[in-house]
C-alpha cells in the first residue's frame, strides 16, 4: 500500500472518528455502537403490530400447520408459523414449527390483483337471463327459457373461457345459481346436479357448507381420492381400510426408512424434520426415486429406479426376503405374526383348467366343507386353515362371517386359541402340482405364463395349498422337489422375481437390492417390526400403481412391521385424516335428515361425461390374463357391469328422473325397489350411464369450492373444454374404431359437446376453473374464516379464524351457500314443494351388504336367471340398493342450519360401530340454541361456521371421549377383546372450538382409526389390530395378500405381480419413448408434486413465481434436452394425442434420460403463450392426459372390496403416458 | 482480554430440506415494499450454483473483503485505492440489478378484466423496474435444484480448482442448499467500507446494522461486503440488510428466519469472544489456520477468569448465564462441528454452518458394502457424493481436514447412536475415534436431533 493510499484510507474511514459518538477501533476496522434504538427505528416501526390471529391455510395439503397471522392497521401483514403445539414427548423432536414456503407466501392473496372482490357472470349469459327473467318473470322459468333454447346456450356456452366476465349483485347471482338448481331438479331430477369440494380434512366447515346443501336437494358429491389418483386401491385390496398411516412423528420410532417415491422435504416440507432427525439415532436412510430428488440428499443411499418400475424391485426385495428368512431360515417373529395377522397360511384352491394344469383360484372357506362350521352363519364368509400340529382344516375366527350375524358375536377377533395354522404345505413334500401363473413383464404388458410347483394337501375333491406357498412360486422361491421353471438363482435375470430379473427393469444393481433386502429384514427382526416406507405419488399415480404397492406392502407385511409404532406402510399422497371423521360425515352428508346419500366416484364421472371412453382403445381384453374373463369387452361395459351389478356409485342414475321414478312406482302401487328391479328387468328402465351421449342422461350443474378442478386435477382436460364446457379443446384423439366400442353401452353419432348447463365456482382468486366458469363467487380467504383442521401427519386439532372480516363482498364458504339455499327454498315454494326421490346406493363397505358376492363369483342380471353367469335383479344383493327419500325443497335453508332428527331416532354408524347421540344432540342444543319453527323446530342450529365446527367435534370421538369409549364398548361386544380402556383416560373430555383457538389439541383414541394414541404414544395404524387383536376390515379379517374375485382371478392379479407401466405405442400409437421426429423426441411424461405450489394454489403467487422460473416450466435433462437443442429457459412445446402444452425447459443433470417432469398444477394463467401448433392458449400439465381405467378398481360387493365413498374405485391416474418435446420455433406471441 | 458478546448462529445444513421457508418469512417481514423488491436478506442457494446474486464469491470480479498484505496488515480487497475514491460516484464494483435478479409482477387484474376475446386470458410479466413487458430469464433463486445446471452450476465459482472432482453427470449427481443471511462478523468489511460511518456494530450484541439516518447511498458497503449481504434500496437511496431481527432479539424471540426455519436448524445464541485478539486473528497469514484462529478469539464462558473480564466490561450476568448455554458455542467450540462460511474473506464471519452428509456413491452401492457397517463408517466418508473439497473451499478455505473431521463426527454419532436406539450396549470405541466421549456425542444427539426449542435459542 502506498502512502498516498494509506492515507486517503485514512481520512475515508478514519473520518468516522470525528462524525460519530460511536467507537472506532484502532486499527479503524470496526465501529463500534451502543444501541441503535434512534438510528432504526424504521425496523422497529415495521415489526410492530396490533395482533396476532391463528389460523391456517386449507385444502389439498397434509400440512395442517398452525399459523400466526399478524395484523397492524386492520391489514393483514405476513403470516409466521405458531409453535405451541403439545410435547410429542421428551425424548424427541417437537412438531413446531410447522409451515411451508407456499403457507408463508399466503396473506399476499389477501390484496393481489388476482383475489376475486365480487360476483361475477359470464357477460353473455347475464345479457340472456336478464332478457328471460324481463320476458317471464320467474328466474325458474327465465333460466328452462336459456338452457331449452339451443342457440342460447350454444352463445354462452362457446363463450367459457374467454374473458367477458362481469360484475354482478349477490342478490342476482344467487337467484341465477338457485333458479338453475330448481328448474334442473325440477326437470331432470337432483342427480343431474354434482358439487365437487376435495379433501376436507383440512377445512371441514367449508367443505360441509356446499355438500350439506348438494345431499339435502339430492345430488351427489363427487369423490377426490381416487379421482387424484391419491387412493392406494392396495389397502382396501389388503387391509380393508382406505388408508392409514403414521404420524409424521412415528418416522422418529424407525430403525430403517425407505424413501420410496415419496419426496419428503418437497410435500411433507413441515414433516421432513422427523426424518433428517430420525437419522441421527441410527435410522438408515434409503432413497427410491428416478432423479436426484431433494429427498435424496438425506439418504444413505439413492436407488435410481427407471420410472414405474418400483413393483420390480419390490418383487426382487421380496424373493430375497422370502428365501433367506422363510425357506433358508425359520423366524419366529415373522412365523408368528404372519400365522395370526395376515392370509399366508389361509387355503386356496387349485382349479384344474382344461389343458390339465392348475391355476389358483378361491379360498376355502367354512361353507364348502362338511365340517362343523360348514352349516354356521356366514359360512360362506369363513375361511379356512390346515392346522400344523393335527392337519385338521380349522375356521379361524375373525372373518368378516363372524362380524356380521348373532352367531359371530363376541368371536371377531384374531385370538387363534388352540389353532396353530400352517404355513405351508411343504412338509417334505406330501404332495405337489404345477400351477399356471401369469407374469406381465414383458414390454407390450401382455400376459405370458409359466408353471410353477406348489405342495398342496387333499381337503375332500379339493387340492388345496397356502397363500404363503403360492407366493413363493410367484416370486420364484425354489424348494427342493417342486417341479416347474425356477430361477438358476439371484443372478439369474430369465424370470421374475430375482434379483437380476429386476436389474434388467429397474435398472438397480442386483447386489444392491440384496442387500437391501437382507438389511430390511434383519432390522425388522433386530427391533422387532420397526421399518418403514415412505411411499407416494411416484409409485401411486401408475395405471398399475395397486400392484406395485401390494409389492411393496408384502415387504412391510411378512416381516411383522405393519401395526407397529416405527413400522409398516407410511402412504403420504392426497391421505388426509379427517379425524373427526364421524362429525364431519353425519354433518357435511346431511345424515342427520336424509339416508343414505349420493356419493359418486369421480374417475367414473368424468371417464363417462366428457365423453372420453369414446376415445378409449385400451380394451378390457388388454387386460386379462388369458382367462378371457373380459372377452370383447371394453372398459366402458365393465363400468356398466360394475353400476348395475350395484358394486359402483353412478350418478345420473337412471334414465329417467329420480323424482319421477318415486311417481312412478306409486302410481304403479309398488315399492320402489321391486319397482326399480321390475323395470329394468323389462327393459323399461335403463342406468344412464349406458346412454351417457343422451341428453336425458347428462349433469347439468357443477359447482366448485376449494377446488380448482380445471387447473388442477381434470385428466384430459382437453375433453372437459369440448365435451363438459363446449368451447375450444386442443385434443386431436380419434374416437375408437368400432371393433373397440363398448357393446352393452349405446353409440351416439355424435358425443355431446357442452352438457353442463351451469358451472359455478367459488373461490378467492382467479384460476383455470374460474375462467371456464358462468358464475364466479367471491370467497373469503382463510385468514377470514373459522373452521378446523386436522391431518394425519400430526395428532392435534386446530383451528382457522378470521384476521380480518372478508373483505368487499366476499363470504366464507358456508355463508355463500346459506344464501343460495334460502334463495333456492323461496324459488321451490312454487316449483317443488315436497318430493319423493329414488336414490340408487351400491353396496357399502362395513356393513352385511359387503357380503353380496360369494366366492367373488360374477354373477350378472342382465344375463337372466337362466345363464349360468345370470341371475335375477335383486335390489342390496345383486344390484344396487333403492331407498326412497321424502325431501321437502322449501325447507332446504332450515335443515341446512339445524340439526335434523336422525341422529337421535336411528343415532349414527361409522365404520360398522353404531352410537347412540342422543346425549351429544341435546348438549349442542344448550351450547348452539334451539331452532324455532320451521323443518328445524326444536332442533340444535348449526348456523353459524363455529356451531357446524362444535357440531363435528361433539358428534366425533376423536373429539369426544364419551363417544369414543361407548364406540370401543360396541365393539367390544362383537370382537369379545377389551378395547374400552384405550378411551378411557379421557372419557371426560370433550374439544370444543374454542379449545382448538387456544392451541393446537390433541386428539382421543377412537374406533373411527385403527391405532392407539393412549398415554401419549405417537399414532401407527392397526396397532388396535395387532395389539388388542381386532380383525382387520377383510375377508379373512386379517391382511390379505390373496384377492380371490373373479375379476382379480381373471386379470392374473390374485398375488402382487409386476405389471410395467403401460405401452402407449401399442395402445395408442405413440412415438416409443427416445424416438426422434419433426416434433422432438418422445418421452415418459411425469407431473410430481411441485416444488413452489400445493397444487394449483401458490403457483400464481409472486414469491413462489421470484423463487422460481416465474411460469410454466419442465424439468428435461440434459442428454434429452442436447438430443433437440433445447437449452435452459428455452420456450418448448410438448405434444400428445390429448393436447398441447407451451411452457419454458429447465434444464438438468439431476433428471434421468428419458424423462421430463411438468410440476403439476401450474395453472394456464402465467405467461403462458399461444401454442406454435394451434395459435390459442397452451394447455396445463393435464392437457395431455387422458382418464385410464383398471377394470379390478371396479369390483363391488365383495368383502373389503365393497364401495364407500374415497374408499376403493377406480383412479385419475397420470403417470403412464408419454408426450413429444421439441423446441419451439415461432415467434413467442399472447 | 477485552471481552464483548456476539449474537450468533449455526445453521445445520445437513438438515436442511431447501425449502425456502425462510427466505419468504424474512421478506414478509421485512423487505415487502418498495425499492426491496429485488432483496432477500435471507436467501437459500442450491450449491453447486451461482448464488445470489450470481456468483457473488468471484472476489477477483467483486472485491469484496479484506487481504492479507505482504507486510501482514490486512486491508479492503477494493478500499484503500486512489481509484476507488476518484470513482465513489460510480462504484463499479457492483453487482448490477441483473446479477440479482430484475424483479417482476404479472398483469392478474386481465384474469379478471378481460373482454370477450378469442382465446383464455393469461398474466404476462412486466418488469417492477421498467413496467414493461418483460421475459423472465433470471430470478431469486433461478437455478434451484440445479435448474440449468450445465449453465450455471458448472460456472459455480467453489468448483474452480476441483473440477476433476466434480462431473455434472446424472450419475454422479449431488446437491444441498446453503441458506444466507448477514454473518454479522467480528470483522465486518461493509463497515470499514462505509465513508458516511453509517454501519456500525451494535456493542451489546454485535449485530451490525446500517444508521438510516446516516447512509449516503455510497454503496461500497455492497461492494465491500463479500457476502453480498448489503442491498441498496432504490427507493430511500439506501443500504438495507439483515438486521439479526433486533426488534425481536431485544424482547427475547428468535429471528424470524430461525423460528420458521421447518428444518428445525438454526441455532442462536451468544458468543463471548476477545475483541483484542480479532485484528490478529483476522491477519494470520494462512488461510487454513483461519478457522483455528477465530475459534481462539472466542472465550469460554465456563472460565471464571473471563466471567470476571465480563463482568467488569458490563456484561449483564444473565447474558453470561446466556453464553454458557449457547448451543452456538457448544457447536463450534465444544463439538467442533460447526465452520464458518468463507474465512479467507477474513472478515471473521459469525454465522457458522454443520457441513452436510449425503449419500455415498454408485462404487460402494454396486459392491453391496454396507455403509452403516462399522467397517465402512469413515470410508464411506470418502464415498459421500459431496466432494469434501467442495465443502472445504465453503468453510475452511479448501482445507479439507476440517470438514472431514466433522463428517466423521457425524457419522459415528449415528453409528453410536444405533445400538442405543435398538437397546444394545452403545460401543464406546466410536465416539473415542472422533475424540469425543459417549457423553458428549449423546448430548451432541441431543443438541443436534432432538433440538427442543429451548435448545436452539
Amino acid at each position: 500500500m502506498t502512502d498516498l493510499e494509506n492515507q486517503l484510507q485514512k481520512a475515508l474511514i478514519g473520518g468516522r472518528r470525528f462524525f460519530t459518538k460511536a467507537e472506532v477501533s484502532d486499527d479503524l476496522r470496526t465501529l463500534h455502537k451502543h444501541g441503535g434504538r434512534q438510528g432504526d427505528v424504521f425496523y422497529r416501526d415495521r415489526w410492530s403490530h396490533d395482533k396476532v390471529v391463528r389460523s391456517t391455510h386449507g385444502v389439498n395439503c397434509t400440512g395442517s400447520c398452525s399459523w400466526k397471522v399478524y395484523v397492524k392497521d386492520g391489514i393483514i401483514t405476513w403470516e409466521a408459523q405458531q409453535t405451541d403445539y403439545p410435547s410429542a414427548g421428551p425424548d424427541r423432536p417437537e412438531y413446531e414449527p410447522r409451515g411451508c414456503p407456499r403457507g408463508a407466501a399466503f396473506s399476499w392473496y389477501t390484496y393481489s390483483p388476482t383475489r376475486v372482490r365480487y360476483p361475477y357472470v359470464r357477460g353473455v349469459l347475464l345479457d340472456l337471463f336478464r332478457a328471460a327473467k324481463q320476458q317471464y318473470g320467474d328466474p325458474v322459468v327465465a333460466w328452462g327459457s336459456i338452457v331449452q333454447d339451443e342457440e342460447k346456450a350454444r352463445a354462452y356456452k362457446k363463450a367459457r373461457g374467454k374473458g367477458g366476465l362481469v360484475r354482478a349483485s349477490w342478490d342476482e347471482v344467487a337467484e341465477i345459481v338457485a333458479a338453475a338448481h330448481v328448474y334442473t331438479v325440477k326437470r331432470w331430477g337432483p342427480d343431474r346436479i354434482a358439487g365437487f369440494s376435495p379433501i376436507p380434512a383440512m377445512s371441514p366447515v367449508s367443505y360441509a357448507s356446499g355438500s350439506r346443501f348438494l345431499e339435502l336437494i339430492g345430488a351427489p358429491m363427487l369423490s377426490f381420492y381416487d379421482w387424484y389418483a391419491d387412493l392406494p386401491n392396495a389397502s382396501p385390496q389388503m387391509f380393508g381400510d382406505q388408508t392409514d398411516v403414521p404420524e409424521s412423528g412415528d418416522w422418529w420410532d424407525a430403525g430403517y426408512l425407505i424413501m420410496w417415491g415419496s419426496n419428503v422435504p418437497m410435500t411433507r416440507t413441515p414433516d421432513a424434520h422427523w426424518m433428517t432427525e430420525a437419522r441421527y439415532r441410527g435410522q438408515k436412510v434409503v432413497a427410491v426415486a428416478p432423479d436426484y430428488a431433494e429427498n435424496v440428499k438425506f439418504a444413505d443411499e439413492w436407488v435410481t429406479t427407471a420410472p414405474g418400475t418400483d413393483g420390480a424391485l419390490a418383487m426382487a426385495m421380496g424373493h430375497v426376503v422370502l428365501k433367506e428368512f422363510f425357506v433358508e431360515k425359520n423366524v419366529a417373529f415373522f412365523n408368528d405374526y404372519n400365522k395370526q395377522y395376515t392370509d399366508l397360511p389361509h387355503l386356496i384352491c387349485l382349479e384344474r383348467t382344461a389343458d390339465g394344469v392348475y391355476r389358483p383360484g378361491k379360498y376355502l372357506v367354512a361353507g364348502d366343507l362338511d365340517h362343523p362350521e360348514g352349516g354356521a352363519e356366514n359360512a360362506m364368509w369363513k375361511p379356512a386353515v390346515i392346522d400344523a400340529g393335527t392337519g385338521e382344516v380349522r375356521i379361524p375366527q375373525g372373518a368378516i362371517g363372524h362380524r356380521f350375524g348373532d352367531e359371530g358375536l363376541g368371536k371377531w377377533n384374531l385370538e387363534l386359541g388352540d389353532i396353530d395354522p400352517a404355513l405351508t404345505m411343504y412338509d417334505g413334500v406330501r404332495e405337489s402340482v404345477e400351477v399356471e401363473l401369469p407374469r406381465f413383464d414383458e414390454p407390450d404388458g401382455k400376459v405370458r405364463h409359466h408353471r410353477r410347483g406348489v405342495p398342496v394337501a387333499r381337503v375332500g375333491d379339493r387340492l388345496v395349498t397356502t397363500v404363503l406357498d403360492l407366493m413363493l412360486a410367484q416370486y420364484g422361491v425354489p424348494r427342493d422337489g417342486l417341479p416347474g421353471e425356477w430361477p438358476t438363482g439371484y443372478d439369474d435375470p430369465a424370470g421374475p422375481s430375482t434379483p437380476a430379473w429386476q436389474a434388467t427393469h429397474t435398472g438397480v444393481p442386483a447386489a444392491q437390492v440384496e442387500r437391501l433386502a437382507r438389511e430390511w429384514a434383519q432390522n425388522a427382526i433386530d427391533t422387532e417390526g420397526r421399518g418403514m416406507i415412505l411411499m407416494g405419488a411416484g409409485v401411486n399415480h401408475w395405471f398399475h400403481s395397486d400392484q406395485i404397492y401390494r409389492a411393496m406392502l408384502v415387504l412391510t407385511t411378512i416381516t411383522g412391521c405393519q401395526g407397529r409404532n416405527g413400522g409398516g406402510w407410511a402412504h403420504y399422497v392426497g391421505q388426509e385424516k379427517i379425524r373427526p371423521i364421524m362429525g364431519f360425515q353425519h354433518m357435511a352428508f346431511a345424515l342427520d335428515w336424509h339416508r343414505p346419500p349420493r356419493h359418486m366416484n369421480q374417475t367414473a364421472y368424468w371417464y363417462v361425461n366428457t365423453s372420453q371412453y369414446r376415445y378409449d382403445t385400451f380394451t378390457a381384453d388388454d387386460l386379462d390374463s388369458g382367462t378371457g374373463v373380459f372377452a370383447g369387452k371394453s372398459v366402458m361395459d365393465l363400468l356398466a357391469q360394475s353400476v348395475r351389478l350395484g358394486w359402483s356409485p353412478s350418478y345420473p342414475t337412471f334414465d329417467r328422473s329420480s323424482l319421477q321414478l318415486a311417481d312412478d312406482a306409486e302410481a304403479a302401487g309398488m315399492e320402489a325397489p321391486a319397482y326399480v328391479a321390475s323395470e329394468l328387468k323389462a327393459g323399461n328402465l335403463r342406468f344412464a350411464v349406458e346412454d351417457p351421449e343422451h341428453e336425458d342422461n347428462h349433469p347439468r350443474i357443477l359447482s366448485l369450492w376449494r377446488s380448482n378442478l380445471l387447473g388442477s386435477s381434470a385428466k384430459g382436460n382437453e375433453y372437459f373444454l369440448r365435451h363438459l364446457l363446449g368451447t375450444d379443446s386442443a385434443a386431436t384423439a380419434v374416437e375408437a374404431p368400432p371393433e373397440m366400442r363398448p357393446k352393452d353401452v349405446v353409440w351416439a353419432d355424435k358425443a355431446a359437446e357442452g352438457r353442463l348447463d351451469l358451472l359455478t365456482t367459488l373461490d378467492f382468486r382467479m384460476t383455470s376453473s374460474t375462467i371456464f366458469s358462468d358464475v364466479v363467487l367471491p370467497a373469503a380467504t382463510w385468514y377470514e374464516k373459522h373452521d378446523l383442521s386436522t391431518t394425519d401427519m400430526h395428532p392435534f386439532i386446530h383451528s382457522f379464524n378470521p384476521a380480518i372480516a372478508p373483505p368487499w363482498q366476499t363470504k366464507s364458504d358456508w355463508d355463500t351457500w346459506k344464501v343460495i339455499a334460502k334463495k333456492f327454498s323461496e324459488l321451490a315454494v312454487d316449483h317443488l314443494g315436497t318430493r319423493k326421490d329414488v336414490v340408487a346406493k351400491p353396496l357399502w363397505h362395513d356393513t352385511a351388504e359387503a357380503m353380496a358376492t360369494e366366492h367373488g363369483v360374477v354373477k350378472d342380471w342382465k344375463l337372466g336367471p337362466d345363464h349360468p353367469d345370470g341371475c335375477d335383479p335383486v335390489p342390496g344383493k345383486t344390484m344396487p340398493v333403492i331407498a326412497v327419500v321424502e325431501r321437502d325443497y322449501t325447507q332446504v335453508y332450515e335443515k341446512m342450519t339445524s340439526i335434523g332428527p336422525l341422529l337421535e331416532k336411528v343415532g349414527m354408524l361409522t365404520k360398522g360401530v353404531a352410537y347412540d347421540v342422543a346425549r351429544e344432540v341435546d348438549i349442542l342444543r344448550t351450547r348452539n340454541g334451539v331452532v324455532h319453527g320451521g323443518a328445524g323446530d326444536g332442533q340444535p342450529k348449526v348456523e353459524t361456521d363455529v356451531q357446524m365446527a362444535d357440531a363435528m367435534l361433539h358428534l366425533a370421538g376423536v373429539s369426544n371421549g364419551h363417544l369414543a369409549t361407548q364406540g370401543f364398548r360396541f365393539l367390544e361386544k362383537r370382537t369379545g377383546t377389551r378395547l374400552a380402556d384405550l378411551a378411557a383416560e379421557h372419557e371426560g373430555k370433550q374439544i370444543t372450538f374454542a379449545d382448538t383457538q387456544v392451541a393446537p389439541v390433541p386428539v382421543i383414541t377412537s374406533p373411527e382409526w385403527s391405532g392407539s394414541e393412549s398415554g401419549g404414544r405417537r399414532y401407527a395404524p392397526f396397532t388396535i389390530n395387532i395389539e388388542r387383536k381386532k380383525p382387520f376390515h377383510t375377508l379373512t379379517g386379517r391382511q390379505q395378500f390373496y384377492v380371490d374375485h373373479d375379476w382379480f382371478i381373471g386379470m392374473g392379479e390374485m398375488l402382487p405381480v409386476y405389471r410395467p407401466p403401460l405401452n402407449m405405442t401399442a395402445l395408442f400409437g405413440e412415438a416409443p419413448i427416445g424416438e426422434q421426429n419433426e416434433l422432438g423426441v418422445s418421452v415418459r411424461y411425469l407431473t410430481p408434486h411441485n416444488k413452489w405450489s400445493i397444487h394449483s394454489e401458490y403457483q400464481d403467487n409472486l414469491f413462489m413465481l421470484s423463487l422460481s422460473r416465474g411460469g410454466q416450466s419442465v424439468w428435461v435433462s440434459d442428454r434429452d434436452a442436447a438430443k433437440v437443442g433445447i437449452k435452459d429457459n428455452d420456450w418448448i412445446e410438448m405434444v400428445n394425442r390429448n393436447g398441447v402444452v407451451a411452457a419454458r425447459a429447465i434444464v438438468s443433470h439431476r433428471m434421468p434420460e428419458g424423462t421430463v417432469y411438468m410440476h403439476h398444477a401450474q395453472d394456464r394463467l402465467i405467461d403462458v403463450p399461444l401454442t406454435e401448433r394451434d395459435g390459442k392458449r397452451g394447455g396445463i400439465h393435464n392437457s395431455l392426459t387422458r382418464i385410464l381405467m383398471k377394470p379390478n378398481h371396479l369390483v363391488g360387493g365383495y368383502a373389503q372390496l365393497a364401495y364407500f365413498f374415497n374408499y376403493i374405485g377406480p383412479i385419475g391416474n397420470n403417470r403412464d403416458e408419454v408426450t413429444m418435446i421439441r423446441r419451439r420455433t415461432a415467434k413467442v406471441e399472447y | 482480554m477485552r471481552v464483548m458478546s456476539q449474537m450468533a448462529m449455526v445453521m445445520n445444513l445437513d438438515k436442511c430440506i431447501g425449502c425456502h421457508t425462510c427466505s419468504v418469512t424474512c421478506k414478509q417481514a421485512w423487505t415487502n415494499r418498495a425499492g426491496t423488491e429485488y432483496v432477500w436478506f435471507n436467501n437459500v442457494e442450491t450449491r453447486p450454483g451461482l448464488g445470489y446474486p450470481r456468483t457473488y464469491e468471484d472476489q477477483e470480479e467483486w472485491q469484496g473483503g479484506w487481504v492479507r498484505k505482504p507486510n501482514g496488515r490486512i486491508a479492503l480487497r477494493a478500499g484503500g485505492r486512489l481509484k476507488k475514491l476518484l470513482t465513489i460516484f460510480s462504484n463499479p464494483k457492483l453487482p448490477s440489478i441483473q446479477d440479482y435478479y430484475e424483479p417482476w409482477t404479472y398483469d392478474y387484474e386481465t384474469l379478471l378484466s378481460s373482454p370477450q376475446t378469442d382465446t383464455f386470458p393469461v398474466a404476462r410479466p412486466k418488469s417492477l423496474i421498467s413496467g414493461k413487458d418483460m421475459n423472465v430469464e433470471w430470478s431469486a433463486n433461478w437455478d434451484d435444484d440445479l435448474g440449468g445446471s450445465h449453465e450455471h452450476a458448472a460456472r459455480d465459482v467453489m468448483l474452480r480448482g476441483i473440477e476433476d472432482k466434480v462431473k455434472l453427470e446424472f450419475e454422479q449427481t449431488f446437491m444441498f442448499y446453503l441458506p444466507r443471511i448477514c454473518e454479522h462478523c467480528l470483522n465486518p468489511s461493509c463497515a470499514a467500507s462505509c465513508p458516511s460511518g453509517a454501519i456500525y456494530k451494535r456493542e451489546e450484541d454485535g449485530i451490525v446494522l446500517v444508521d438510516q439516518d446516516r447512509c449516503r447511498g455510497w454503496r461500497m458497503c455492497v461492494s465491500g461486503c463479500p457476502y453480498k449481504k448489503i442491498y441498496f434500496n432504490h427507493k430511500t437511496g439506501k443500504a438495507e440488510k439483515c438486521t439479526f431481527c433486533y426488534p425481536r432479539i431485544e424482547v427475547g424471540i428468535p429471528t424470524v428466519c430461525a423460528e420458521t426455519c421447518v428444518g428445525r436448524l438454526r441455532y442462536i445464541g451468544l458468543v463471548l469472544y476477545d475483541a483484542d485478539k480479532v485484528l490478529e486473528a483476522a491477519s494470520i497469514e494462512d488461510e487454513h489456520d483461519l478457522y483455528d484462529a477465530q475459534r481462539a478469539c472466542f472465550l469460554d464462558p465456563e472460565d471464571p477468569d473471563v466471567q470476571r473480564a465480563a463482568e467488569a466490561a458490563g456484561i449483564p450476568a444473565d447474558w453470561i448465564e446466556a453464553a454458557r448455554k449457547s448451543p452456538v458455542w457448544a457447536l463450534i467450540n465444544r463439538y467442533e462441528v460447526a465452520l464458518p462460511l468463507h474465512p479467507e474473506y477474513r472478515t471473521m464471519p459469525m454465522v457458522w454452518y454443520i457441513p452436510p452428509l449425503s449419500p455415498v456413491v454408485d462404487v460402494i452401492r454396486d459392491t453391496g458394502e454396507d455403509a452403516e457397517e462399522r467397517g465402512n463408517l469413515f470410508a464411506a466418508i470418502d464415498a459421500l457424493r459431496i466432494p469434501v473439497e467442495y465443502l472445504a473451499n465453503l468453510f475452511t478455505a479448501g482445507d479439507p481436514e476440517p470438514v472431514t473431521r466433522v463428517l466423521k463426527k457425524l457419522a459415528a454419532m449415528r453409528s453410536y447412536m444405533r445400538d442405543i436406539n435398538l437397546g444394545r450396549e452403545p460401543d464406546e470405541s466410536i465416539p473415542a475415534a472422533v475424540g469425543m466421549s459417549g457423553e458428549d456425542m449423546y448430548e451432541m444427539f441431543r443438541l443436534l436431533a432432538i433440538a427442543k426449542y429451548d435448545e436452539r435459542y
